[in-house]
């Protein structure tokens, strides 16, 4: 009892000491987004995806003035297929805004004179009624204006929240904003910026020409399209996102929605860390992270190995059949430390040599008593057998198949052939000065049926005649096989 | 048995008065409109009744009494003959409480439709404040529609009054919204008309309405609060009220005009008259 309360209260000592350390060490930081003074003025860089604004090498706080412009507009969905997107900054997603805390955000929205209705735009960074929506509620031709502090730093989704909400975020209007801490996020070699979305068309997936908003689909939550940046393919081929091996890549990535979460994963990589939901916290060695409507997440991940990393909503269907997939191409020099690419591709062959094998009935097999009857019954067994690929007149095929028609291989040493047919057969063999590299099962025959075979293959096609008994086959089965 | 007799007989008779009045309806109707003479021809009747607006509560049909509307929204040619005899609402001469500097910017100058004058004037004017709008139709002894009214007269569909939940109809407006504005707007008259024999209250443009911001919406369509309520809980954020939530196009109207102050112009926003049935 006693030892237990000393333990305790030596804890709270060093509790106690920890916090006192923590508020002095956040003292000397003395950086406080809300109060932080404000240095100058700067016009914010936007981009459009997949880029994303260099990282800010301020260190103070200033004025940040950010110009957006909604632009409704005809836009590439699928090959063949467009879609009237409605756009912040003309693209989908819309541009990507960084930010660092304790900025002063001077918020411009402008609504183009020829789009056909309101837009306005609630920021997840505001700290503020509608996340900015009712102040700029913007009628097409006008501008509003609105500003708030960034006080929490993390990668944030904004999106148009004006009636009805679901159909102005399903036509295009979101994108993602992120509040740098004022330390800076630690220093990578590539940023790209995804974002996930759906969309609820009239026609099927695929089907061409511009396709309306179908209302039904998206209360169903049944989308015919979704897609990273907005279109199918928009990371693919030639538009593929890269880095070269050994890069820190980082992602900033987003879903839109309106109504799936993603579960984000990159065929190929372990994403080193996730600021999962776009926060502080860091989840390290991660397969595939969740990623909700209206949430973001940052990954980061070294690429080791050279080649394509596809990047998925590892809810399947939605990849393959719905346009979930984007690349990243990875270049450099193979590193077989980490990964070495085939080794082998053979046939697989169970324990057993149990391949072949089927449920059968037994076989009656007849005993030859004379080599006469060896090489009839022998000559049986090739056809039914080996004649597919050794050809009727044991000619085999040239480069695939050797000949067993005067082979020199054979002759040499018939206890070769018994060991192709009971052990199987790969690598190179040089057959009547040819070379072969193929691979040949092992067959799943009696030692009666070998040596039958065998025997009526060194009697026929020019060999050299010769006989081979059920014990020669056994003792080969015994054996690993036979050098060639 | 004779008293059956005559009780009979009353009905019929009041069977065939009902009928004459009908026919003295038509022929009234039929003489007004000979007398109206163009006036009418432009204007579609629209008979009174009860409808259910996009916002309400579960008891809260609305009545509209019977009213006669502009079978086309007002034209360039048109305005443009409005304001050669109203200099004050001329683009250099309006004042800036009653329309911002957007005000007619598709024309050349204040009495010049500009190089495409022979394709716009047929086209519906846009650009115009709810106070020029209004200033036209009392200049053609009409006035602006009510939002209930307008509502009323566009819930139609092409065979059908009151179609609001009929989704078909309600999917073809929202095609509307994937077809691109085009750089200059079609001629009035091109689409096939309502069940009332009114043209292109869909698929051309945008309409101020008398009281278009007495249905208030904010920029917070998720959480607005105030005098209709329950009009905000059409965003969803409220299961209290009953709204048609799957009547998308109403709700793009709704907060349309919610975006709207009356000297604003926009590119796409244009109007259409009403009168009173007398």
């Amino acid at each position: 009892m006693d030892t237990a309360h000393r333990f305790y209260n030596i804890s709270l000592a060093v509790a106690t000491l920890l916090i006192f350390v923590a508020s002095c060490s956040d003292n000397q930081n003395d950086f406080d987004p809300e109060t932080a003074e404000i240095v100058g003025e700067k016009q914010a860089e936007l981009t459009l995806p997949p880029d994303v604004p260099p990282p800010i090498d301020r260190d103070n706080a200033t004025k940040l003035i950010v110009n957006m412009e909604v632009v409704e507009k005809e836009m590439r969905l699928a090959d063949g297929v467009t879609y009237t997107m409605w756009t912040f900054g003309g693209s989908v997603p819309g541009k990507f805004i960084r930010a660092r805390e304790g900025d002063m955000i001077e918020f411009h929205l402008q609504n183009h004179p020829d789009n056909k209705l309101p837009h306005n735009i609630d920021l997840h960074a505001v700290n503020g009624p509608g996340g900015g929506a009712e102040s700029t509620f913007t009628a097409p031709g006008r501008e509003t204006v609105f500003t708030f502090r960034a006080l929490n730093p993390g990668l944030y989704v904004y999106h148009c929240a004006t009636a009805p909400v679901g159909m102005h975020i399903a036509n295009g209007m979101y994108g993602l904003i992120l509040i740098e801490p004022a330390e800076g996020l630690s220093e990578v070699d590539k940023e790209y910026y995804v974002m996930q979305s759906e969309f609820y068309t009239e026609g099927d997936y695929g089907e061409r020409g511009l396709q309306p908003f179908d209302m039904e689909q998206a209360i169903e939550e049944n989308p015919e399209y979704v897609v990273f940046n907005g279109a199918v393919g928009s990371m693919m081929n030639d538009k593929a996102i890269t880095s070269e091996q050994g890069d820190n890549v980082r992602l900033f990535v987003g879903n839109g929605g309106p109504n799936l979460t993603s579960s984000f994963h990159v065929i190929g990589e372990i994403l080193d860390k996730v600021h999962y939901e776009g926060g502080d916290r860091v989840q390290t060695n991660v397969q595939t992270t969740s990623i909700p409507a209206g949430g973001a997440a940052m990954v980061e991940f070294e690429t080791e190995v050279p080649g394509n990393y596809i990047l998925v909503d590892h809810a399947i269907f939605r990849a393959f059949n719905k346009g979930a997939l984007a690349t990243l191409a990875v270049s450099g020099e193979e590193d077989e430390n980490v990964f070495t690419g085939q080794q082998l591709d053979r046939v697989y062959q169970p324990e057993g040599g149990a391949i072949q094998e089927l449920p059968q009935e037994k076989r009656t097999i007849p005993t030859a008593s004379t080599i006469e009857e060896r090489i009839e019954f022998g000559r049986e067994t090739y056809m039914a057998v080996c004649q597919a690929c050794h050809m009727a007149d044991g000619s085999g095929i040239e480069g695939a198949f050797p000949p067993v028609a005067n082979s020199d291989y054979l002759n040499e040493n018939p206890d070769r052939g018994i060991s192709a047919i009971v052990h199987g057969l790969s690598g190179e063999i040089t057959v009547n000065g040819e070379t072969y590299n193929g691979v040949m099962p092992q067959q799943n025959l009696t030692n009666e049926e070998v040596a039958n075979v065998i025997t009526y293959i060194l009697n026929s096609f020019d060999n050299e005649g010769g006989e081979v008994t059920p014990e020669d086959v056994e003792r080969i089965r015994q054996q690993e096989g036979v050098e060639s | 048995m004779s008293n059956a007799y005559v009780s009979k007989r009353v009905l019929k008779v009041s069977a065939v008065l009902k009928y004459r009045f009908f026919l003295l309806y038509i022929l009234f109707t039929a003489g007004f409109g000979a007398n109206a003479s163009a006036q009418t021809d432009s204007m579609a009747f629209i008979e009174g009744g009860h409808f259910m607006p996009f916002y309400h509560t579960s008891d809260d049909s609305v009545a509209v009494a019977s009213f006669y509307l502009d079978k086309h929204p007002v034209t360039n040619g048109e305005f443009l003959a409005f304001v050669k005899v109203n200099p004050q609402w001329r683009r250099s001469q309006v004042k800036s409480i009653f329309a911002e500097p957007g005000y007619l910017n598709h024309w050349s100058g204040d009495l010049d439709l500009g190089p495409r004058a022979e394709q716009i004037k047929d086209s519906p004017v846009t650009n115009v404040s709810w106070f020029a709008a209004r200033a036209y139709a009392q200049w053609k002894g009409k006035r602006l529609p009510t939002l209930h009214e307008w509502e009323y007269a566009a819930s139609a569909s092409r065979d059908q009054p009151l179609a609001g939940r009929n989704k078909g109809f309600v999917q073809q407006i929202l095609d509307w919204y994937s077809r691109p504005s085009p750089t200059i707007l079609p001629a009035v008259g091109q689409q096939t008309p309502n069940y009332y024999g009114v043209y292109d209250l869909h698929g051309l443009i945008w309409e101020w309405v008398q009281d278009f911001n007495t249905v208030f919406i904010s920029g917070e369509s998720r959480a607005d609060q105030g005098e209709l309520k329950q009009f905000y809980c059409a965003a969803g954020s409220s299961a209290a009220s009953d709204i048609d939530k799957e009547n998308y196009a109403a709700f793009l109207r709704y907060a349309f005009r919610g975006s709207l102050e009356a000297d604003f112009s926009v590119g796409n926003l244009g109007f259409r008259c009403a009168r009173d049935k007398q």
